[in-house]
């Protein structure tokens, strides 16, 4: 399992260029992970014990306000990473995150990717780079999103 | 670019019977204009100056089919005085028309190349003829994909049409909306995260865009980043018309006359301007 879960990582754009140590160091962190469609990955407020790296499938993120049920912000789909809230404290889900589809994943665990950062500077540089990357892109994403571009003049 | 005489003297309209008025979103609507026999020749991306009868007249794109010139197919958003009044318009009225006016998108670099579509709100208008007329010679192209964002589901132009090309194999469409509404199952996210989404070969690929201008900013930004080449990224530009053909100076934007030169634009060909606030 572990080879079929160094392939993946190995194979994916997210982690290109890190070199095979580094990509070993992860495997050690990462199993497969299933979720059929309709199954909540996780809820907001509870704690951020994992990332995903979403392979196949659909993935919607949500908040829920009162009185106007739930409301999906952003869908993510294959070849996604779901979760950075494990980096930073309170490190609690900021969303929730429901697959729309029946969705394959990598699970990273948070507690050993957070060893693995600590214990190796480098190997923590690297990953850190590709998720600011990440957030980057999404924060720009999102004020777009909030510029309503469309909207009325 | 060799463009069709236009049937009508270049700044008097002609007044055209409208065949039919179909809305397609609470304040856009696609009217089917009767041309004389002959009908009205045009490239993809030209636009036509409209007029309602005593209250003025706006630049508007062609959105029908180019194969289809016995009508003559605007969809028209309502925003102020004259567009409110154009889309008020019913089967028998009659609608001021100039043109064709303006240059076309660039299909022929296209050919033999694979061909990204990428369209925000209302933006999917001037675009819809360059898909009619890559579906009538689809061999000619490699991957095709249309890239479509929208403020919210209901605010997506031509969904039934958009269903009949997700059923066939002809183009790839990814769909996007800024906001989800309940029965909304698709992605949500701005239409620059379909990018990366698409099935393309970035060398050698040809991305038109049309959209609010912000979202065009973006969308190239993420094209190039994915690889595509500046020269083959072309945007349509909006600016305020008034003649249409060169002459009033209204639409200048740099040294470019939008309605002459434009509205469509290749990147490469406006750098430092295409992606400027304001000149
Ligand atoms: C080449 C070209 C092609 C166009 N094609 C289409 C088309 O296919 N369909 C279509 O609906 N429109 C199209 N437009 C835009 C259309 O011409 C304008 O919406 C129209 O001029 C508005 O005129 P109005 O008198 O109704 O409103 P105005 O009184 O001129 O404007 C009312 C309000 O709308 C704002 N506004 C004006 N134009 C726009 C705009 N383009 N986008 C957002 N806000 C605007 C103004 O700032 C103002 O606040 C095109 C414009 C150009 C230059
Ligand atoms: S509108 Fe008169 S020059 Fe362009």
């Amino acid at each position: 399992m572990t080879g079929t879960v160094f392939d993946t990582l190995r194979e994916h754009e997210f982690f290109a260029d890190l070199s095979d140590e580094d990509i070993g160091i992860l495997s050690a962190c990462a199993t497969p992970a299933a979720f059929a469609a309709g199954q909540v990955i996780f809820r907001e407020g509870g704690p951020a014990d994992a990332c995903y790296l979403i392979l196949r499938g659909d993935v919607a993120l949500e908040v829920t306000t009162p009185g106007r049920g739930a409301h999906v912000v952003q869908t993510l789909h294959g070849g996604d990473i779901l979760g950075w809230s494990w980096l930073f404290p309170p490190r609690r889900w900021m969303f929730d995150a429901q697959a729309l589809t029946d969705t394959a994943a990598i699970r990273l665990d948070a507690r050993c990717l957070r060893a693995a950062i600590d214990a190796d500077h480098e190997f923590g540089y690297q990953l850190l780079q590709r998720f600011s990357q990440v957030m980057t892109a999404r924060l720009q994403a999102a004020r777009l999103q909030l510029m309503d571009v469309y909207g009325a003049p | 670019m060799a463009l069709p005489d236009p049937l009508i003297a270049p700044l008097v309209p002609a007044w055209w019977p409208v065949r039919s008025v179909r809305r397609e979103l609470a304040d856009t609507v696609t009217l089917e204009i009767e041309p004389p026999p002959g009908g009205l020749v045009f490239e993809p991306g030209q636009f036509t100056m409209l007029s309602a009868f005593g209250i003025g007249e706006i630049p508007i794109s062609i959105s029908g089919d180019p194969g289809a010139p016995h009508a003559l197919v605007q969809t028209i958003r309502s925003v102020g005085p004259v567009s409110s009044a154009l889309t008020a318009l019913r089967p028998g009225d009659r609608i001021g028309v100039r043109g064709p006016f303006g240059n076309g998108w660039p299909l022929e670099d296209a050919r033999g190349a694979d061909v990204l579509v990428v369209a925000g709100g209302i933006g999917l208008a001037p675009l819809r003829p360059v898909l009619y007329t890559i579906l009538t010679d689809r061999d000619a192209y490699g991957r095709v994909s249309l890239l479509y964002g929208a403020r919210s589901p209901s605010g997506l132009l031509y969904l039934d049409e958009i269903r009949g090309w997700m059923a066939g194999l002809d183009i790839d469409v990814l769909l996007t909306v800024d906001r989800g509404e309940p029965g909304w199952h698709g992605s949500v996210g701005v239409v620059t995260d379909l990018i990366r989404r698409a099935s393309f070969e970035p060398a050698g690929t040809t991305a038109f865009v049309c959209g609010p201008e912000i979202m065009m900013r973006f969308t190239k930004q993420a094209l190039e980043s994915a690889g595509v080449d500046e020269e083959r990224i072309a945007v349509s530009m909006e600016r305020n018309m008034a003649c249409g053909v060169g002459l009033c100076g209204h639409c200048q934007f740099g040294p470019f006359f939008v309605c002459k030169d434009g509205p469509v634009f290749r990147c490469s060909d406006m750098v430092e301007l295409c992606w400027l606030k304001e000149v």
